[in-house]
């Protein structure tokens, strides 16, 4: 009967819905950019989580390269105190 | 005076009749030289090759340091002098100087929440960085300093945020 060959599909409670992953890109590489300022605190605020810590490389898709020379800007930052060490609600 | 870094002098002799004499500078390239010359005017020929082109090896350095925010506004300009001295002393050039004023800081230092903050490019030899630390340590208004070199990249974006500034202000 036509009701029995229409449940020969699995049938699921809400539809599977196949997820497309952000493909994470580092974004210095992608624009070219070469050299990290120390001194913009409000660029460097992206890297950084809300309590000033700085965020791994695996959150912000960050290449080792540019990670590496973020962590160095951060620091700089940090010890002429245009980014805080530790901090609350920093975003 | 000017410091030699590693100079290569090679002489070959080619087949035993030919000589030749070659030049390695830093940068790896090599420059022929007349076979006929001797060591001692090769050697005067190669430093003035560097005397021309090298003038003293000077590195790009950027310093950034926080002044005491009690301080008026001709002291604070006396402040930042006495370390333009101390470059211009030591025979460097002073290419770019900003003043960012009175800045909120992250963190207190010093119990004080303020701080003057002032910037100097300056384009010196090596040693000058240290009597610079030296100065700034000895001074009881620098609550803190920073000074580090400038590679090309660094170079070519302290231009670039140069004339932004400069456009801004137009």
């Amino acid at each position: 009967m036509a009701y029995n060959n229409n449940n020969n599909d699995v049938r699921y409670l809400s539809p599977v819905t196949a997820e497309v992953k952000k493909k994470k890109y580092c974004r210095f590489k992608k624009t070219g950019i070469k050299y990290i300022d120390y001194k913009d605190a409000e660029f460097l605020k992206r890297f950084l989580n809300e309590q000033g810590k700085i965020l791994p490389r695996r959150l912000t898709g960050t290449s080792l390269k540019f990670q590496r020379r973020v962590s160095q800007a951060v620091k700089r930052a940090r010890h002429l105190a245009l980014l805080p060490y530790v901090a609350d609600l920093m975003k | 005076m000017m410091r030699s870094k590693v100079v290569f002098l090679q002489h070959f002799k080619k087949n035993n009749s030919i000589e030749c004499v070659y030049f390695l500078d830093f940068n790896k390239n090599s420059y022929l030289c007349s076979p006929f010359l001797s060591m001692e005017i090769c050697n005067l020929l190669f430093f003035n090759y560097l005397l021309t082109n090298y003038y003293l090896f000077m590195n790009h350095y950027e310093t950034v340091f926080i002044l005491n925010p009690i301080l008026s506004e001709p002291q604070v300009k006396e402040a930042v002098d006495k370390f333009r001295k101390v470059i211009t002393e030591h025979s460097g050039v002073v290419s770019h100087e900003e003043n960012w004023g009175a800045k909120h800081l992250a963190y207190p230092i010093e119990k004080k929440s303020t701080g003057f903050y002032a910037l100097l490019q300056f384009e010196a030899d090596g040693e000058v960085v240290e009597k610079l630390e030296l100065a700034y340590r000895r001074d009881e208004n620098v609550m803190r300093f920073l000074t580090f070199k400038l590679d090309k990249d660094a170079l070519a974006y302290a231009e670039r945020r140069r004339n932004k500034l400069h456009n801004k202000e137009k």
